[in-house]
């Protein structure tokens, strides 16, 4: 598998997703996973799976003896396989800059020369695809469709391609040229293509015309909490309404606080979160002193780790408008410790879940509808509270994990 | 000799249009004309009117002797009234020929038999009422809504002096019973009815589908399973939503001519028809059956759980029926009827949950989920209560309020009567001798000192 983010060290959605969906697998007990990433730090979970830093491999021959080696990745890698992997070195990759092992540096995050990353991460990948120990490619997100394409080119061995989100769905439309060519590349060369919600699957029918029986739905799902009671909610006279996530064009912010100004002008004792940072945060806090709403509108900024799950448990509602999203995990994560959710028809979430309301990112007085019947009506709280963490404990990436492997023994042909 | 006892019933609830929170206090108008007028028109092309052309075929054909009842809420009436008076004048076509029974219910298919009995019987009393005037008859058969019956609904239903109550022939009543008899209410003289649902759910929910074993359901074979049943089963009843004619089964899928030929193949197998109120003058009771808790003919549970079976049902019920003495006690005319209309269990039907484990809401439900039921409905009711709460504030007690009104509402007839006092004072005063006079205000001067 051909990932670019794995926990703890995430940037977005696909790193969760991407932990979740191989723990799932790992329960199959006839299936190994060889997970790469561009750059491990050495504390992810390895107990369920096999990761390699692309940083690791040698794309050029250096010699170097064992205990060197072992100095310097002996925390990623075995020394050995650095070795096993020197072997499949097949092509001159001089042009490209790498250290003193023959290895290629990663930022392992999204910088500014990403295509160019994305093109260093294809070379260091050959190496694996060379040495050919493996039966399928499953290449996650638009940034690995290249190493995944020429793992197929040089292994003969047949490319699944996930498609965690598409560029029509992080640009409202205006797509860059040069993601969508590779999107559309990745898309031709698959075998198979899964895609997370039948809103994505539209997408890559329509939009990269691929044929509708090459594309499969497998829905994300939400990996168990550890002991969710650790989240309390305090008792506090405002009801706590949040939006939580990156605030950008595709999470649709503005509709909150227009959502928000709409509530406020009617009731009392409602406050509104915004959590996150993103391009959009100061014309968020312009909209809302411009609403006047400046008083019971709070922003926090980017929330990490527990604070996430502290922010959702802490709320009365949690609200994701977002105008085109893929999947979008986090409404599942908040109905996990409790909180009723409200999300956009135009979510991919929305394919699964029942006991969320569900309205359009632009229709504003449904949403503030919505929230005003969950702050005010305690059975709709109630309900929402009760039924919502029942439905979405049983969600689990168990069952997506036996869909994915539905899909590798049809490319397979293994029946 | 056996007898069929056809009953349909007839409701359609006022859809509530989309009314957001901010309307709250500003529009007191909840109901969606244009789907309210769009769904009557629409049940009296394909259902109302050719379902009651076919029955008045029927029963002319066969001399009067094909009989059937119906259940009409208040609400019904009054949108066919207003949308659709063509149907009024069908059904008293129908009520004409005499082989037709009107049977009482409440005004407003409403939950008030469980939740408020004072309305339930204000709402029974005004249905018969209404009834009478439409169609001359007054309504002796009582059937509640949805079927919902109790040992103790049955106990009132009989002290309000109906003597035969329909309900459902539940599994979990009945036993090993069968519903084809008459039964006794374990401590009243009401005599109680049970709906074959088995029979009654083969026309309304399997005659159109295709994938049932015994597709398709012609007369012959009906009246063949009916006629096969034992000897001493008297009778059969057979009640379905007024809808199945027409509606839930297509004229395209036979249903009007499975009807049509029903009477004949009835009749050669000594089959009869009857109305409710005949077969229990002709039917001796079985037995007794007991019902503890309500029963209703929804769902596989026959009993509440679609109507108060969940935390949204529970508080929207509640909410609502808190004010029930208050709204009696007004006379706004706007306020009562939006407390009938508020009041229908279609509603609540909405809002259940139970069926919405794969995505689905509650069949017919205009909405896409129970929750978006529930949201409407709370921001209409909210509206409603703050519209009780400006007519009489919650301060004031119930009781209090009650004998300030009465105050209120007697002072005319006091002032009279006390004019009239002072006149005949006036009058005696004239004629009384002023020694007497004297002698009075004597009397009375001691006792101001």
């Amino acid at each position: 598998m051909f990932g670019w983010e794995f926990p703890p060290h995430i940037l977005g959605g696909l790193g969760t997703a991407s932990y979740g969906l191989t723990k799932g697998m790992s329960l199959q007990p006839d299936l190994e996973i060889k997970f790469v990433i561009p750059k491990p730090h050495g504390d992810e979970d390895r107990s369920f799976l096999k990761i390699i830093g692309a940083n690791c491999l040698p794309v050029v021959w250096k010699d170097n003896n064992w205990d060197h080696v072992n100095y310097r990745i002996g925390n990623l890698m075995h020394p050995d396989e650095y070795f096993y992997y020197r072997n499949y070195i097949r092509y001159d990759f001089r042009r490209i800059a790498t250290n003193d092992l023959g290895c290629i540096n990663f930022s392992g995050v999204y910088p500014s020369n990403l295509m160019e990353e994305i093109s260093n991460y294809e070379a260091a990948t050959s190496v694996i695809a060379h040495a050919g120990d493996f039966d399928i490619i499953h290449s996650h997100d638009w940034l690995t469709y290249p190493a995944g394409i020429f793992a197929k080119q040089i292994s003969g061995k047949p490319l699944v391609i996930h498609v965690h989100a598409t560029d029509f769905d992080r640009s409202r439309g205006n797509v860059n040229p040069q993601v969508y060519d590779i999107e559309k590349r990745g898309m031709d060369e698959a075998n198979h293509i899964i895609t997370v919600s039948n809103l994505t699957r539209q997408t890559v029918i329509e939009k990269y015309h691929q044929h509708p029986s090459k594309v499969t739905t497998v829905h994300n799902a939400v990996s168990p909490l550890e002991n969710p009671e650790r989240f309390k909610k305090t008792l506090r006279k405002d009801k706590v309404v949040t939006f939580l996530g990156r605030i950008t064009m595709q999470k649709g912010p503005e509709y909150f606080v227009e959502a928000a100004a709409k509530v406020l002008e009617k009731t009392d004792g409602v406050r509104f979160v915004m959590a996150g940072s993103g391009d959009m945060m100061n014309q968020m806090i312009h909209l809302a002193a411009q609403r006047n709403i400046a008083d019971k509108f709070h922003f926090t900024g980017f929330l990490r780790g527990n604070q996430v799950h502290e922010m959702l448990a802490e709320s009365d509602v949690y609200i994701m408008p977002s105008v085109s999203e893929p999947f979008g995990i986090s409404p599942l994560e908040a109905m996990q410790v409790g909180t009723p959710s409200i999300v956009s028809v135009q979510s991919g979430c929305a394919e699964i879940l029942n006991n969320a309301i569900k309205i359009d990112y632009w229709d504003i007085d449904a949403m503030a509808d919505a929230i005003y019947s969950i702050v005010k009506y305690p059975a709709m709280y109630k309900t929402l509270h009760e039924k919502g963490k029942y439905e979405v404990d049983h969600i689990t990436w168990e069952i997506a994990g036996q869909k994915v492997r539905d899909v590798y023994n049809k490319v397979l042909g293994w029946y | 000799m056996k007898s069929i006892c056809f009953y349909f019933t007839l409701q359609q609830p006022l859809q509530l249009k989309r009314y957001r929170f901010f309307e709250i206090g500003n529009d007191h108008y909840y109901y969606d004309d244009y789907v309210n007028e769009a769904k009557i028109r629409h049940l009296t092309e394909v259902c109302y009117l050719p379902a009651n052309q076919a029955l008045l075929e029927m029963i002319k054909n066969s001399n009067g002797k094909f009989k059937v009842s119906f259940s009409i809420s208040g609400i019904a009436l009054e949108q066919l009234e207003q949308y659709s008076p063509e149907v009024i004048d069908s059904f008293k076509a129908l009520a004409d020929t005499g082989s037709v029974e009107f049977l009482s219910e409440t005004y407003a298919h409403s939950l008030s038999s469980i939740f408020d009995e004072e309305e339930f019987k204000v709402q029974v009393k005004k249905h018969a009422q209404k009834i009478e005037m439409l169609f001359g008859k007054n309504p002796v058969t009582f059937r509640n809504t949805e079927l919902i019956y109790s040992d103790e609904l049955g106990e009132l239903v009989s002290k309000m002096g109906y003597k035969c109550m329909l309900t459902e022939g539940a599994k979990h009543i009945l036993g090993w019973k069968s519903p084809n008899y008459i039964y006794n209410h374990p401590y009243s003289k009401l005599k109680l009815m049970t709906r074959n649902f088995k029979l009654s759910d083969d026309v309304s929910f399997r005659f159109s589908n295709w994938s049932w074993d015994q597709y398709p359901l012609t007369a012959e074979k009906y009246i063949h399973w009916i006629a096969e049943l034992p000897e001493k089963e008297e009778f059969v009843s057979i009640g379905m939503s007024y809808t199945a004619l027409g509606e839930l089964n297509t004229r395209e899928n036979g249903i009007f001519d499975f009807m049509k030929a029903l009477p004949y193949h009835a009749l050669m197998n000594k089959i009869s028809f009857a109305t409710p109120s005949e077969i229990v003058e002709k039917v001796k009771p079985a037995d007794v059956i007991s019902s503890p808790f309500p029963i209703s003919w929804a769902d596989e549970e026959k009993d509440l759980s679609a109507f108060t079976g969940n935390d949204l049902q529970n508080e929207a019920l509640q909410k609502l029926y808190m004010v029930g003495e208050r709204v009696r006690l007004c006379n706004d005319k706007s306020l009562q009827y939006d407390w009938m209309n508020l009041q229908s269990s279609d509603h609540f039907y909405y809002m259940c949950t139970k069926h919405f484990t794969n995505g689905s809401p509650a069949h017919y439900s205009p909405y896409d989920s129970p929750y978006e039921a529930f949201m409407n409905y709370m921001n209409v009711l909210s509206d409603f209560l703050q519209r009780v709460e400006e007519q009489y504030p919650s301060t004031i007690e119930n009781e209090e309020l009650n004998s300030l009104l009465k105050t209120i509402n007697n002072q005319e007839l006091k002032i009279i009567k006390l004019e009239n006092q002072l006149k005949s004072l006036k009058s005696d005063d004239a004629t009384i001798k002023p020694a007497e006079t004297k002698k009075s205000v004597k009397k009375v001067s001691p006792a101001k000192n």
